[in-house]
This record gives structure tokens, sequence and C-alpha cells, in this order.
């Protein structure tokens, strides 16, 4: 009885080491030399050189810089907010449906494993100048100028809104979906009235699924890159943006390391709550 | 249309749909598809301006012409599999390992890698391989895309191939050692088969992620390692294409097909 039990820890901890290796080596390495690069001074072409100092933390409260991350924080905010508003309306639809409830979660699932880069490229095509939207309407002679649809804050927030409303929804419609329905019984046999019952029992009881919905959502978008970079054209800075930035056209990686390193800060704060629920948060999604 | 009666009763039984809501629903399920349908609509589109002009498929036929995507496509696909390989064996390994006994420490690591914004991965690699560069004679190409893909895609593996153990009786395993097996004849003759319909579908998932990925990719390819989405990025930048429309269509018809096979061999 005991034999196999040993011999099988063994073999599971020869299971382990490739993947530890590879999570060490690729990503935790990496980690610590972009944390000590933090403390370092940006060398002349690139790169990093002595000496240590704490300046490019300090930047980090520049007003310019602060500007940015804290347009970074309004965006990511505003999209999880619409996710939220968008998605728990749908969520709620999906755990009322009878039939064809699995059709209606593929109809969430499958956009997020489509192509991300393809589905913001198809924002570009029906929002540019000659985009589809606006060769509609001067064709129907509703605009005598095209619309500047693309390259603004507000095609960043559709964009990430678009891409990121699965997180929302399924996460909360697991929790809807869990729900003990003889409470929403009760409370009608009480005299609530259909949006009362949805106001004061059902909403209250899916703060769970919202709160990992919300997080699930921001986490993103806070550090989203593509999205801002594709249909907020230049005009539009955001903290992912401005990382790549420094890491290419500016040759700052010691300040780019710190912007990075303050993001995961926020990253890891914010995954908490969920890591302390189970261990692999984001698990709803697969 | 409702009296009050009906009302109680709707939500007596609110598990059904109103028609408000069903209303909603479709609405927010053509702001995630129709833009899509749209675009590959679209890429069939005989004009060059966004304008219907007839049926053609003379965006296809310049999209197979164009070398650049062609070699670039090919590197994508020499990417996307061998860390497909790659990532599938180590992942499901792990996962393995984890369903035997849970690690926090590598389900930390895991879960981390999986919120890591992709712009913070790709430069920490980025990073990592300069710094190695240093010591090494050791320059960016495919072998860094392909390392930096095995990274970003093992998480997803792990995730399913652990879902679909997490399905399976441990008891069987059991019962092959009380009969005799060794561990490892119990993994590889009992649950190896078992597995395989999860294992299939991580990979194919894996695949998908790799084949599709820009940011990280974009930061760690040489020269001689331009993959799809790096060309496809590029293009989309410079302006209108309809060619970028006829590209999309083909990677989401490529990555849709995919998609529904793991779909398939989860639920099996």
């Amino acid at each position: 009885m005991t034999r196999p039990r040993l011999s099988s820890g063994r073999l599971r901890a020869m299971f382990l080491t490739p993947a530890a290796a590879l999570l060490a080596a690729l990503f935790g390495i990496p980690m610590v030399i972009l944390l000590a690069y933090t403390f370092l001074t940006r060398g002349a072409y690139g790169g990093v050189t002595a000496p240590w100092t704490f300046e490019n933390w300090q930047r980090l409260a520049d007003p310019l810089y602060a500007g940015i991350l804290w347009k970074s924080f309004a965006v990511a905010a505003a999209a999880t907010l619409f996710c939220a508003g968008i998605g728990f309306p749908l969520a709620l639809f999906i755990a009322r449906s009878e039939r064809h409830r699995s059709l209606y979660l593929h109809l969430v699932i499958l956009p997020f494993w489509t192509s991300f880069l393809v589905r913001t490229y198809a924002w570009m095509f029906l929002l540019r100048d000659t985009g589809l939207v606006n060769s509609v309407l001067l064709k129907l002679g509703l605009i005598a100028q095209p619309l500047p649809l693309l390259y603004n804050y507000g095609a960043v927030l559709l964009g990430l809104v678009y891409t990121y409303l699965p997180f929302m929804v399924l996460p909360v419609y697991a929790t809807l979906e869990r729900m003990d329905r003889s409470l929403l019984e009760a409370a009608a046999d009480l005299g609530a009235r259909p949006l009362q019952v949805l106001w004061r029992i059902v909403l209250p009881l899916s703060k769970p699924g919202l709160r990992a919905g919300s997080i699930l959502v921001f986490i993103p978008c806070l550090g989203a890159y593509l999205i801002p970079d594709l249909l907020g054209g230049g005009k539009t800075i955001l903290v992912g943006t401005l990382v790549q930035n420094q890491f290419t056209t500016a040759r700052d990686w010691p300040f780019g390391s710190a912007l990075s390193m303050a993001l995961m800060g926020v990253v890891l704060l914010l995954m908490l709550p969920l890591a302390r629920k189970d261990g692999a948060a984001g698990g709803d999604l697969l | 249309m409702t009296s009050s009666g009906a009302s109680v009763s709707l939500a007596a039984s609110p598990m059904r749909t109103s028609r408000w809501l069903s209303t909603y629903a479709v609405l927010v399920y053509l702001f995630l598809h129709l833009p899509l349908a749209i675009l590959m609509i679209f890429s069939l589109n005989g004009s060059r301006f966004t304008v219907w002009e007839g049926f053609s498929l003379r965006w296809y036929a310049e999209a197979f012409g164009d070398q650049e995507l062609l070699e670039s496509t090919l590197n994508s696909l020499i990417v996307a599999v061998t860390a497909t390989a790659i990532a599938t064996a180590v992942g499901t390994l792990c996962a393995y390992a984890l369903w035997k006994r849970a690690s926090r420490w590598m389900a930390a690591g895991l879960a981390l890698s999986l919120v890591t914004p992709e712009i913070v991965m790709g430069i920490s690699l980025l990073a990592f391989f300069q710094w190695i560069f240093g010591h090494f004679d050791f320059r960016l190409g495919m072998h860094t895309v392909v390392l930096a893909h095995v990274m970003f895609s093992v998480v997803y593996v792990v995730t399913v191939v652990l879902a679909r153990l997490r399905t399976m009786d441990p008891l069987l395993e059991e019962a092959a050692m009380d009969l005799g097996a060794t561990d490892w004849q119990a993994f590889r003759r009992v649950t190896l088969p078992l597995l395989a319909p999860g294992i299939g579908a991580a990979a194919l998932l894996a695949f998908t992620i790799s084949f599709d990925d820009y940011v990280i990719t974009s930061l760690v390819a040489g020269v001689d390692s331009q993959t799809l989405p790096m060309v496809l990025y590029a293009m989309a930048r410079r302006g209108a294409n309809p060619v970028v429309n006829a590209i999309s269509t083909l990677i989401v018809a490529l990555i849709g097909t995919l998609i529904l096979a793991a779909e398939r061999l989860r639920e099996r």
C-alpha cells in the first residue's frame, strides 16, 4: 500500500519539473530581471548601466506619466462598468433560458477564442474614415464629411468592451445559475414585483460574479496594448503603449521596467481577492 | 399585457425569459458577432472601397500571390506547431502532477502568467533574451518566438487537461496498481488514453493562441521570423486594404474550425 504511493510521489515530481523549469526560466527570471532594471540607469543605446538609482520609480509621479497612468485607470474602469452594465442582463438572459442555453453560452465564448488581432481590425474596418459606417452614412446623405470615429478614446473603449465582455458574462452567469430559486419565489410570495426581485434579491446575490467579472475585465483592460494601439492610433497614450515606447523608440529600459512593475503591482493587488477564493483565477473562462 | 397575476407568476418562475430581455440579448449578440461577419462578407467585395460592387475572389488571389504573406504564414505554422507540441507535453505532465496533489506555488505561478499583461510579458522576455545574449552567442529569431509561445500557452494546456482529469475516477489508477502496474504504467496505459480527448482539445487551443499572437511575438521576433499576425498588423496600420479582409477571413475560418473541434473533444 505504501510502496506505490511513495513512487507515485517521485513520478509526480518528475512530471512537475519541466513546467516548473519553464515557468522559472521564462517567467520568474525575466520578471526578476525587469525588477532589477527598475533600479538601474538607462544605457546610451538602450539597455541598462550603473549606477543604481530610485529615479525611475520617482519619475512615475511626474505629472506627464501620472496623467497617463490615471487615464489608463479611467479607461479600464469605464470599460469594466460598461461590461457589467451590458453583460449582467445578458447573463440573466442565459441563466433564464431553458432550451439552447449551451448555444447561448457558446455564442459568448467563441469570440473570445477567435483571433484577437482580427477582431480588433474588424472595428478599424468599420470605423475608419473610409470605413463601412462612414461610407453608408455618406451615401445616405446623412453626413457631408466622414465622422472621426477611429483613433480616439471612444474607439478604444468600444474595442475593450467588445473584447472583454465575455470575461464579465461568464462569471456572472455562473453565480446566477447557482442561485437558490426558492428565494425568488419567496420574495414574489411576499409581494415583491419582478423588478423588485431583480433589484433587491438577484442583483445583491450576484455580487460575487460581478466582482470576479470586474477584476477579470479590469486587469487586461489596464494593461491593454494592441487595442489602444490600433483603435486609438497615435492620439491615445495609455500605459501599455507607454511601456512599449520605452523599450522601442525611447530606449529607456529602466523607466519602461518601472512602469511594467507598477502595472504588475496593481495586477497582483487586484488578484488577491480572487486568489484567496480559488487557486487558478480565470479558471471560469477555460 | 401583464396583469398583476401574470407579473407575479413571472417572478415566481423567474427562469422564464421576457420578451424585452430576449430582444436585448439579440442586440448584444449582434454587437459580438456582426463586426466579424461584415468583415468576412466584404472580403468577397469586388471593389477596393467599402461600397459593395459584386462578388469577387480577387483579394484572396492577391493574398495568395503575396510572397511576404506566404512566408510569414509558413513561419507562423512552424512556430505554432513546435510551441504547441512542447507546451502540450509539458502542460499535460504538469496537469497530471497537480491532479495527484495540488501545488500552491505552481498554481500561483500559472495564474500569474495568465494575468500578466501581454506587453509586460513580452518586454520581460525581451530583456531576458538580451541579457542572455550578453553571455552567449544567441540572437532573436524563430527559437525565441517558440520559447515565448510555449511560455504563454502552457497555462491553457494545464487548465484544459486538469479540467478533464477532474472528471476522471482516481480509483482506476489504484485498481491498475493493485493489479501490479507501476505508477508509470498506470499513467501510460490507463490515464493517458482516457485523457486523449482533453489533450487534443488543449493542443488545439494552444495552437490557436500561438498562431494568433502579435504583441509578445513582435517583441521577441528577429528579422527572419516575421509571423502572419506581424505582417497583418503592419498592413492594417498602413491603411485600408481589402487584402487584410481576405486574410482575416481565412484566419477566422482556420481558428474557428480548430476551436469548434476543441469544443467537441472537450465535450466527449
